[in-house]
């Protein structure tokens, strides 16, 4: 029982990662029908960025106190990455409106490439080790069955909870909000009563970055330690995640973040640690198959 | 009034100067805050007690920032110069000289490439041409015209390819080290495994649309490698296989031994006479790829895979049985595949999950992408300038002078830059030329005369 309830606990910290990127392929899909391969690159990135602001911030400047040099991490990190959304969307994936099918796709896999690649190359290939930040934990539960609660555990739940309610709030109250679930229901009706299709459309990568940063930040604090080609297996993750989920739905990635993070630590914990990269790929591949618009997804109607 | 037209577009074009100069330093500013963190900045772990520390690279963030100035500058410029008329992309008559002499001509210097490098640089000089260039390109060139199948004709992105590579590789290599069996006999049902799963894994997934069908063939092909490093029993792990029994000529080994091939035809022992034969067999491959291929286009079943790659409904409506068209294509892709694998395990004499990783199947793709997908004659080109072309970089020693010199980069190794390059050039490609460089078609069927169709006229995966 106490080893259920701690998989448990780890499964929901590593399901609110998974969570927050997902929200990110979710809401392109939603918008522009693309599967953005790029997305879990992204994501590797920004973890980057979130390493090297904390390297700066705590060796250069001397930054001494954890939780405000960790927001500073978080803002920047947040920031840089949305730059580096914004400026993929132009380069690449703009100009691509209107072509042919697998274009934006094809474009996306490049890159994907080419990130973890320029990370690769900008980095060096080796691990990257940072300090244990909030390593402290906290044992409850009876005599001989004690549950560990690390501290990051509760930073990565209350970060992601507090993130979500902000991003509910923006995409369902606000002109944002508004436009983009516009865009996301018929984009050429959008444009015909005003709203800047373009614009949202940027805006989307935006958030999906900043949401992504977070998540990076939230990995490197678990794991203390990030390498180039860590974006591929999380982004695979947080695709099957925003799949089973529902694709275009955003409590749907939510949801599917946290079973896809459930099932991955246990699965690892009662069935074999080795296979549980399959277990998520296969999640992926039965769900396409059998129910591809997930579990809240609304069934996709093909329009000729 | 005319005077003031001619000062106005004067005016339009000084303005325009200007514009492009505001337009380039916001380019540039841009490129500052991108690399601001992640390239000013580089972690790198002290020596001593492993923990990382912060260096600084300010002269590489200088020099992006003013490449991406002057390109935005250039790009401008490009595009602001007085446009030509463009060449409205009509059906002309295909230019068949051309076309034939780079074919037979091409295939002339493939066949003569070895003897000529033999007498030209000896024996041990040559090895090297042959082995990592010759027979390195001959490979991608094979699994570009395998995948090709897949991607160009058939309109079916296949992310996990590779997969079907590593079933042939594993293939053979399990059939050759348990029971004993030749590469000759092997190749062909390493072939028919690559095809046999390609049918199991294409059976569900082909009903689904372009971009689920990627990703559910990226998912099977990781299911495969991890299987592959997990199971060590069948597989040997990620620390693979190694000593699989070599190629063979008519039973005759290649080796410093009695009975040898060497000592059979009565020659002084030589490893070029091993690496040449191999050069022939992957040519003779690859080219038996390439006449399946263009022979198959002109049956009912290759236009109906272009049929259902330019549009898939209108296919269906008219009768064509998209399931059975799509798996044929998958299967036949998958058997090229099983045939080179078999091949690279035959050559390397060691296998490992790490040959099949993700970024193998992105190369294959990008190799296709660029070539123009469906043209043949492009793949094998961009084969060849992607894989010889990182090769040839390698050997350049004054680019390692100058990136030691300006960057401070004592271990420069162009191949690093190979997949950052090939990644840009695949984005730059789908932006400029989505059809690929050679994106002409010559079209398999016609009525009197056989016109090349520009790939503007045609319009892929519409639907």
């Amino acid at each position: 029982m106490e080893n259920f309830l701690q998989q448990l606990i780890n499964g929901i910290t590593l399901g609110s990662i998974y969570g927050l990127i997902a929200i990110g392929y979710t809401m392109v899909f939603g918008i522009i029908g693309m599967v953005n391969f790029a997305h879990g690159d992204v994501f590797m990135l920004s973890a980057f960025i979130a390493l090297l602001a904390f390297l700066f911030l705590t060796k250069v400047i001397g930054l001494g106190f954890l939780p405000v040099a960790f927001i500073i991490v978080l803002v920047l990190g947040m920031t840089l990455t949305s730059v580096w959304n914004w400026t993929i969307e132009r380069l690449a994936y703009r100009p691509l409106r209107g072509s042919f099918r697998l274009a934006p796709l094809i474009s996306a896999i490049g890159m994907s490439t080419f990130l973890s690649n320029f990370v690769q190359v900008a980095q060096g290939p080796r691990n990257k080790p940072v300090p244990p930040m909030f390593s402290q934990n906290f044992q409850f539960g009876p005599p001989g069955h004690e549950v560990t609660l690390q501290y990051k555990q509760i930073v990565i739940v209350v970060v992601t909870a507090l993130l979500l309610g902000g991003f509910w709030w923006l995409v369902q109250k606000t002109n944002l909000g508004r436009a983009q679930r516009a865009c996301e229901q018929d984009r050429k009706m959008a444009a015909l009563i005003g709203v800047d299709v373009d614009r949202t459309i940027s805006i989307t990568f935006i958030i999906g970055a900043a949401l992504a940063a977070v998540a990076g930040s939230l990995y490197l604090l678990y794991y203390g330690v990030v390498s180039f080609s860590d974006g591929f297996l999380p982004g695979v993750k947080a695709f099957t995640a925003a799949v089973l989920g529902g694709i275009g739905s955003l409590p749907g990635a939510v949801l599917g973040g946290l079973m896809i993070g459930l099932i991955e630590v246990m699965w690892a914990a009662y069935f074999s640690s080795d296979y549980k990269d399959v277990a998520a790929f296969s999640i992926l591949a039965i769900t396409l198959i059998f129910m591809p618009s997930g579990i809240l997804g609304r069934p996709e109607i093909e329009k000729v | 009034m005319a005077i003031a037209a001619a000062s106005s577009s004067h005016a339009d074009e000084t303005s325009g100067i200007a514009d492009r100069v505001k337009e380039s330093v916001y380019a540039g500013l841009l490129t500052l805050v991108l690399c601001i963190p992640i390239v000013l900045f580089h972690a790198e772990a002290n020596q001593n007690d492993g923990t990382l520390e912060l260096l600084w690279r300010p002269v590489a963030v200088a020099v992006l920032v003013v490449l991406a100035f002057a390109g935005r500058f250039a790009v401008l410029t490009f595009k602001a110069a007085p446009k030509r008329e463009r060449a409205v992309a009509v059906a002309k008559p295909a230019s068949s000289g051309l076309t034939a002499l780079l074919t037979w001509g091409g295939l002339g210097f493939l066949l003569l490439f070895p003897p000529i490098l033999v007498v030209t640089l000896g024996s041990s000089g040559s090895l090297k041409w042959i082995d990592s260039y010759g027979i390195q390109i001959l490979i991608y060139v094979m699994l570009g015209w395998g995948l090709n199948i897949v991607v160009g004709l058939a309109g079916l992105l296949d992310l996990g390819y590779v997969a079907f590579y590593a079933v042939g590789a594993y293939s053979y290599t399990l059939l050759a080290t348990t029971f004993h069996l030749s590469f000759w006999i092997c190749l062909p049902i390493a072939g028919i495994l690559a095809a046999c799963w390609g049918m199991i894994l294409g059976f569900p997934v082909l009903r689904l649309r372009g971009d689920y069908l990627a990703i559910v063939t990226l998912a099977f092909g990781e299911i495969i490698r991890t299987i592959l490093i997990n199971w060590t029993a069948f597989s040997g792990g990620s620390a693979g296989i190694s000593s699989i029994p070599k190629i063979t000529f008519f039973g005759l080994v290649f080796a410093d031994r009695p009975g040898s091939f060497d000592d059979f035809f009565g020659m002084e022992y030589s490893p070029i006479h091993g690496k040449v034969f191999l050069y022939y067999v992957i040519l003779a491959l690859a080219l038996l790829t390439n006449l399946v291929t263009l022979r198959l286009r002109r049956l009912p079943i290759g236009r109906a895979w272009e049929a259902l790659r330019e549009d898939e409904i209108a296919c269906r409506s008219l009768g064509v049985n998209t399931t059975n068209t799509k798996l044929t294509a998958f299967a036949l892709g998958a058997f090229f595949g099983g045939l080179a694998g078999s091949f690279f395990a035959v050559r390397q004499g060691f296998v490992s999950p790490e040959s099949f990783t993700f970024n193998e199947s992105a190369t294959i793709l990008a190799i296709v992408v660029l070539g123009g997908m469906g043209s043949q004659i492009g793949v094998a080109l961009a084969a060849v300038a992607l894989i010889g072309g990182f090769e040839m970089l390698r050997e350049l020693t004054f680019l390692k002078a100058i990136m030691a010199q300006v960057f401070g980069m004592d271990d420069f190794d162009p191949t690093q830059y190979r997949g950052l390059l090939f990644g840009l050039a695949m984005v730059v490609m789908m932006v400029l030329r989505p059809r690929g460089f050679v994106s002409t078609r010559a079209p398999s069927i016609f009525l009197k005369e056989r016109k090349s169709v520009s790939g503007d006229l045609v319009k892929e995966g519409h639907g």
